[in-house]
């Protein structure tokens, strides 16, 4: 008897052990990122290529108060109020975006791709109800973050980010007031100090523009949106970074270069990317007519196919003969032999998956509820332009580059997918069961070939020593599809070779907008 | 027959000494603790071990609290074929194991179901103290036990997947009162889970977090079982409760999520019966219907299984005992 109670004191105590021993907290990645510290102001920044803007100074900005001023100083004194005692919340929100203003920024505009990333739930008859952006809170709430709608929304709010910090870098050279903590040494520098001017403020200009294009993109979310613009400003001032001017400049500036965008946005035609009955009965027909097997939903109810026009919405690194002219030849024919011997291929893989590959499966699959394949690259990208230490400027343009690449490839594989309107490969051999979910759009071309062919050439181009790295991650993310029974591998490998085409437009865009590399 | 009646005739025999634990495997559609919850013990050096075959299905789930169902998966259907032992170290302190292999089918949709082992548990039982007054019999138990996933098996996956790959530690007080043939055992566990880690490195639960790893509510776990616990025959009704505390809600047409907000009430009968031919050989049948539930699904659930009891030492003046 002694002997069992020893063992269940031993027994006991191992297990309150384990229990107190293991914290259940969990922390992102980027919580605990250093403040960012450029490793190069990019002051002449306001010399690079904007994307909408027609010059740096499209927009103008006034002359800031002299630091000799009685204004000034008041604006000073604000700061210097602050800091005297900050609270454990304060403390927090400088050193949160400290992180920087854009990647900060990235990562709201992910959680909401992330949360609003779900497809409608069917009305009774068996019809799906249609997102309505002038009631975005009723059900479904707008907008169905999709891989198209998303790859759109990081192309814009990245776009316009990186077009209002050129106008901020344009008038920071122009007007060259130095940032509170060089102007009075007795105010604190929260944050690593710099020397680039100070007004306007790169941060408020880029919550400036964020806020206005999610409000177009996501409007059911603008209290939270504008609570987190709010935060970030405050966190600027208290941090000793910008004096109230500084902000409401930034601020200013960024609204109106957002104006730009949202009125690109209104008419690019992505409004109107759903279509209707006519259209989904039409699609199925032609394919018919060519003799081949159209696409069927394999939902029940059957779902009307995601965003066929959204080929047909304008893209930002080409023209749209150019989109066209980048559409690949058709797909092995339904009744071809190639056809068969692919889908056999699809049916062997998926039998019996290793644990590796279901793995790779998963980790690609980016589905519902996740920031979508194009957010994934995103935060790639974020991972590895942290430790380069970019200015806001290049953090914005080299994203600008990467999502307008994933935008235009979301437009070319979307008019790709409408205008052969293959079928998956499970409603050709229902035998075929998959690892992830069935996206409910044609199957050629993969969109997650080309959306990762046209990151990894844009992020190969930016950080050359990773560019074999990014290479092999869009071959797992292409061959992922297979993998999960979803594509067969003409699907995956010419989306590949499609993603890079598009890619190498970024390039060319990189290698003239004056940013260097 | 009164119910008086019924207990009174049935006073005189013994406890089994033969029963196997009986472990309930509360396998829905996501939770997989398999927990010790009877207050039969083996007696000293008794060794008893077995399989238990579970098959549970669901067409109805709770997205949230919302009761729906889903033509793109059909009917969830889990099932799986568990080892299970136990052995008397002494009359008072047994120990447990068990360890189930799990496949998983959805009637619908293009999904691919799952399969694997699934994780091995250990529970130690102490009767810590028991006590008659009259004919009324009163004992109190200890249990704590750990259950650990064997195999890497996807837990972001649901509700195919085949559990939820934390490792759980749990501690369970249980009463049991016994009146003759009659009895009614209570319990109440807590359950720490640990977090899990998954194949992505991203995912959304109430917000957008960077990392692959999740956290894990814990939960609890009561329990009433009550009914006829005869020589050979054991047969009792049993209301289990589950609640996670913590975790969130599946949104509006979403996909669940490890550390969802598991709850279900189950109403069940778990058999018992031992071969009065032949004392070593036992069988189990049970049932289980889900009464209440959130985030998870409405299952139904059936277990059959065969048991095996020997003297793991030889025990001279024991061994025609029963």
């Amino acid at each position: 008897m002694k002997k069992n109670l020893l063992l269940i004191g031993v027994i006991a105590s191992v297990l309150a052990m384990v229990v107190i021993s293991c914290s259940k907290s969990i922390t992102g990645r980027t919580d605990d990122i250093p403040a960012l510290a450029p490793a190069k102001t990019d002051s002449e920044a306001g010399n690079w290529k904007p994307i909408l803007l027609t010059s740096a100074n499209e927009f103008s900005v006034p002359a800031p108060a002299a630091v000799n001023t009685t204004d000034y100083t008041a604006q000073l004194n604000e700061i210097k109020t602050w800091q005297q005692e900050l609270t454990g919340e304060e403390k927090r929100i400088v050193q949160y975006w400290s992180g920087g203003a854009v990647l900060r920024w990235n990562e709201i505009l992910r959680e909401l791709v992330a949360k609003h990333n779900l497809p409608p739930y069917q009305n009774p008859d068996g019809t799906y109800p249609v997102p309505n952006p002038n009631n975005p809170l009723a059900y479904p709430q707008f907008p169905f973050a999709n891989p198209p709608y998303a790859a759109r929304a990081y192309a814009y709010i990245t776009a316009a980010q990186y077009d209002a910090l050129v106008a901020a870098y344009y008038y920071k050279k122009l007007y060259n007031r130095a940032a509170p903590y060089n102007v009075d040494p007795s105010v604190n520098a929260l944050i690593p100090k710099s020397d680039l001017p100070s007004y306007p403020s790169e941060d408020a200009v880029v919550a400036g523009v964020s806020v206005e294009l999610m409000k177009l993109l996501f409007p059911g979310d603008q209290d939270i949106i504008q609570q987190k613009a709010e935060e970030h400003k405050k966190a600027r001032i208290i941090a000793g970074a910008n004096v109230r001017s500084d902000i409401e400049a930034g601020e200013a500036l960024g609204k109106l270069v957002a104006q730009k965008f949202v009125t690109r946005a209104r008419g690019d035609r992505a409004g109107a990317a759903a279509g209707n009955q006519a259209l989904w009965t039409q699609l199925e027909s032609d394919t018919r007519a060519k003799g081949e097997i159209p696409w069927i939903s394999l939902e029940i109810p059957k779902r009307p196919p995601m965003l066929p026009v959204f080929g047909k919405v304008k893209t930002f690194l080409f023209d749209s003969l150019t989109a066209v002219s980048l559409r690949p030849g058709p797909p092995p024919s339904t009744g071809s032999e190639q056809m068969k011997k692919e889908l056999e291929e699809v049916y062997q893989v998926t039998k019996n998956l290793s644990r590796e590959k279901i793995a790779i499966v998963h980790f690609w699959a980016d589905g519902v509820a996740t920031y979508t394949p194009p957010g994934h690259w995103n935060a790639i990208a974020a991972d590895d332009f942290i430790p380069k230490k970019f200015s806001e400027v290049r953090w914005a343009r080299n994203l600008a580059l990467l999502n307008m690449a994933m935008m235009d490839a979301a437009i070319v594989c979307w008019d790709t997918k409408y205008y052969y309107f293959n079928p998956r490969p499970s409603q050709l051999d229902p035998r075929i069961k998959t690892w992830t979910g069935t996206p409910n759009f044609p199957s050629y071309m993969s969109g997650h070939s080309t959306f990762s062919a046209a990151a990894a050439t844009v992020l190969g181009h930016i950080l050359p020593n990773r560019a074999s790295a990014y290479n092999a991650m869009a071959q797992e993310a292409s061959l992922s599809r297979l993998y999960g029974g979803i594509h067969y591998r003409s699907d995956c490998e010419v989306g590949l070779v499609v993603g890079k085409n598009i890619g190498n437009y970024a390039v060319a865009r990189a290698l003239m907008d004056g940013a260097g590399n | 027959m009164g119910m008086k009646n019924w207990f009174m005739k049935s006073k005189n025999f013994l406890i089994g000494k033969l029963i196997p634990a009986t472990i309930l495997l509360f396998c829905s559609y996501a939770s997989t603790a398999q927990t010790e919850v009877d207050a039969i013990m083996m007696n000293r050096n008794q060794f008893c071990n077995g399989l238990l075959y579970n098959y549970s299905s669901w067409d109805k789930y709770w997205e949230g609290t919302l009761k729906r169902s889903n033509e793109n998966i059909g009917t969830i259907s889990t099932q799986s074929v568990m080892y299970m032992a136990a052995y008397g170290v002494t009359d008072k302190f047994n120990l447990m194991v068990g360890l189930p292999y799990v496949w998983t089918k959805a009637s619908a949709g293009t999904l691919k179901g799952m399969k694997g082992v699934q994780d091995l548990s250990f529970f130690v039982k102490w009767k810590a103290l028991s006590t008659s007054i009259g004919k009324n019999k009163i004992s109190l138990f200890a249990l704590g036990g750990i259950s650990t996933p064997v195999s890497d098996y996807v837990a972001d996956y649901l509700p195919l997947s085949i559990g939820l790959g934390s490792t759980n530690l749990i501690a369970r007080a249980m009463i049991d009162y016994q009146r003759g043939r009659f009895t009614i055992t209570g319990s109440a566990a807590y359950v720490r889970r640990n977090n899990i880690t998954i194949d992505r490195n991203s995912y959304y639960d109430t917000e957008l977090r960077l990392t692959n790893e999740v956290k894990m509510p814990d939960a609890t776990q009561y329990q009433l079982r009550t009914g006829y616990r005869g020589k050979y025959l054991l047969a009792e009704a049993v209301l289990n409760n589950w609640t996670t505390r913590g975790g969130f809600d599946i949104t509006r047409n979403n996909i669940p999520f490890p550390s969802n907000r598991m709850n279900a009430t189950t109403l069940g009968v778990a058999l018992k019966y031992t071969l009065p031919s032949h004392v070593n050989l036992s069988f189990l049948g049970g049932a289980n219907y889900t009464l209440a539930g959130r985030n998870m699904g409405q299952a139904s659930s059936y277990n059959v299984g065969a048991f095996y009891a020997f003297y793991f030492k030889k025990n001279k003046t024991n061994n025609s005992t029963n």
